[in-house]
C-alpha cells in the first residue's frame, strides 16, 4: 500500500537557508545540503526547496545548492520559487532536482503547466496553490506573490485546470492556516484532494503529530508538509511517523 | 566502469551520482563503443515512451542496448528504462519497445477511483529469489508512473507492489533487470538493490541462469 509521504520545506536565500533551524551538531545552521542530508536520514519522504531570493545571482544560487544537494540526499526533491520558464526548469532538473514548483508563474501562464509537463513529464511538475477562504464566495480564492495578490481565481477550478494542463501533483497551502499552528485546513484540502485525480500535498498549519493524523484521514492529502516545526525541533519527523503508525496510517 | 546511457532522457544526473556514491567508476555516455566496452550498463529514463524510442531509434542506441543485453553482461532499466525491455507500450498510443521481454506496458486502469501517477513510497514485495536481491530486506521504495508493465512470463516477474492491483516493481531474467521504482531515490533500500547490481557488475554476485 501507498505510503502516506511527511516532506520538510526549507526556505532558501542566496543559498543560504532561512527562518531558524534549531539543530544541534550543525556545523552550519545556514546550510541547505547540510540540513536537507540531516532530514534525509531522519526519514522525511521527501524535501521541498523554497527559493526566495530576489536577485538574478540568487537564483544562480540555488542551481549550486541543487547540485550539491543532489550528491547527498536519496530521496526526492522539489525546487520552486520564481520559475517561470521551461529554461529555469531545465537548469534545475539538469542539476538533480527531480520536480519543478510553479506558483505565481502559472497563475500568469498557465501555458507553463503544459510545456513543462510535455517537455519534462507530468511527474516533474508540481503546481503550488497558495489558498484562502472567500467569505462571499463561499469558495477558497487563489493568492499569487507568496500570499500578497488575489486573483479573483477560484482554487478548485484553479486545481481542476493545473490538473487538465499535465500538473503530476499540487502543493496546497491555507493561507488561513499557515503560521497558526492549529493544524491544517481539512475543508480545503479534502476540497481540492477530492475534486482531482492527482496527489495533494497539504500545507500550512502543522503544530503537533496529531495535526498530520488529520490531514490524512479526514483531509484526504497524500503527503503533509512543514516547515518551521521541524525546524525548531517541536517535533521530528520520527515522532510524526510514530504517531501515525499507532493509528494505522501507512507510512515508510 | 558502468555506462549510464544518454539518449536524452532526463534524470541522468541523480542515478550517475548514487552510482558514484557507491564508489563505482561510471561514465554517462551515448558512444556506442563505451557502452559496449562497459562492465553494466543502466539505462535510466523519465518521459514518455513513444519519445524514448524515437530517440533510441535515432540515435542508433536501441541496437546497441539489445547488444548489450545480448553480450550476458549486466544491464539495468530504471522507471521508463525498465518500460522500453518490454515488447509495447500503449502510452499515447501503441508503440513498440526493444522487445528484450515480452509483455505490454499499460495505463493503470481505475481512472477516477485513485490517484494518478502512483507517486511516492511503496512496500516491495519479492516474488522469486534473484542475485539482485539476495540478504536484502524489503520495505519502502519511491515510484513514480502512470503506465506500469505487464510481464508475459511469470519467471521475469521478481518482485511487486501493490497499488489498487499487483504492479511489476523489479524484472529480470539472466543478466537484464529492471526496477519501476527510482532506486536512486529510494534511501537506504534503494541504494542496496543499486549496489546488487554494481557487486553483480564487478563480478562480487554471480549471474545464475
Amino acid at each position: 500500500m501507498l505510503a502516506k509521504r511527511i516532506i520538510p520545506c526549507l526556505d532558501v536565500k542566496d543559498g543560504r537557508v532561512v527562518k531558524g533551524v534549531n539543530f544541534v551538531n550543525l556545523r552550519d545552521a545556514g546550510d541547505p545540503v547540510e540540513l536537507a542530508a540531516i532530514y534525509d536520514r531522519e526519514g522525511a519522504d521527501e524535501l521541498v526547496f523554497l527559493d526566495i531570493s530576489a536577485s538574478v545571482e540568487g537564483r544562480a544560487t540555488m542551481v549550486e545548492v541543487v547540485r550539491r544537494t543532489a550528491g547527498e540526499i536519496t530521496i526526492p526533491f522539489t525546487v520552486g520559487g520564481g520559475i517561470s520558464a521551461v529554461e529555469d526548469m531545465k537548469r534545475l532538473l539538469r542539476a538533480g532536482a527531480d520536480k519543478i514548483g510553479i506558483n505565481t508563474a502559472a497563475i500568469r501562464n498557465p501555458g507553463l503547466i503544459t510545456d513543462g509537463s510535455r517537455t519534462f513529464g507530468a511527474q516533474c511538475i508540481v503546481v503550488a496553490i497558495d489558498a484562502k477562504y472567500n467569505a462571499e464566495w463561499e469558495e477558497w480564492e487563489v493568492f499569487t506573490h507568496g500570499g500578497r495578490n488575489a486573483t479573483g481565481i477560484r482554487a478548485l477550478a484553479w486545481a481542476q485546470e493545473a490538473e487538465r494542463r499535465g500538473a503530476g501533483e499540487l502543493l496546497l497551502t491555507s493561507m488561513d492556516a499557515d503560521g497558526t499552528k492549529d493544524g491544517f485546513d481539512i475543508a480545503l484540502t479534502k476540497a481540492v484532494s477530492s475534486s482531482v485525480g492527482i496527489p495533494v500535498i497539504a500545507s500550512g498549519g502543522a503544530g503537533n503529530a496529531e495535526h498530520f493524523a488529520n490531514v490524512f484521514a479526514e483531509g484526504q492529502a497524500d503527503a503533509a508538509l512543514a516547515a518551521s516545526i521541524f525546524h525548531y525541533k517541536e517535533v521530528s519527523v520520527q515522532e510524526v511517523k510514530a504517531n501515525l503508525r499507532g493509528k494505522g496510517v501507512n507510512v515508510r | 566502469m558502468i555506462a549510464i546511457i544518454d539518449y536524452g532522457m532526463g534524470n541522468l544526473h541523480s542515478v550517475s551520482n548514487a552510482v558514484e556514491r557507491l564508489g563505482c567508476e561510471m561514465i554517462v555516455t551515448s558512444d556506442p563503443e563505451r557502452i559496449l566496452a562497459a562492465d553494466g550498463a543502466i539505462l535510466p529514463g523519465v518521459g514518455a515512451f513513444g519519445d524514448a524510442m524515437v530517440n533510441l531509434r535515432d540515435t542508433g542506441l536501441a541496437d546497441v542496448v539489445k547488444a548489450y543485453a545480448a553480450s550476458g553482461k549486466p544491464l539495468l532499466g530504471i522507471c521508463l528504462g525498465m518500460q522500453l525491455l518490454f515488447t509495447e507500450s500503449e502510452e499515447h498510443g501503441v508503440h513498440q519497445g526493444l522487445d528484450l521481454l515480452p509483455g505490454r506496458v499499460v495505463r493503470f486502469a481505475g481512472e477516477g477511483d485513485y490517484k494518478i501517477p502512483h507517486m511516492g513510497w511503496n512496500d516491495l514485495a519479492f516474488k522469486q529469489e534473484s542475485p539482485l536481491f539476495e540478504g536484502v530486506e524489503p520495505g519502502h521504495v519511491y515510484f513514480v508512473h502512470s503506465y506500469h508493465a505487464l510481464p508475459e512470463r511469470e519467471s521475469d516477474l521478481l518482485a511487486v507492489t501493490d497499488y489498487h492491483q499487483p504492479v511489476t516493481a523489479i524484472v529480470g531474467r539472466g543478466s537484464l533487470f529492471g526496477m519501476q521504482f527510482h532506486p536512486e531515490k529510494s534511501g537506504e533500500l534503494g541504494m542496496a538493490l543499486l549496489r546488487k547490481f554494481t557487486d553483480m557488475t564487478f563480478g562480487k554476485t554471480t549471474i545464475k541462469d
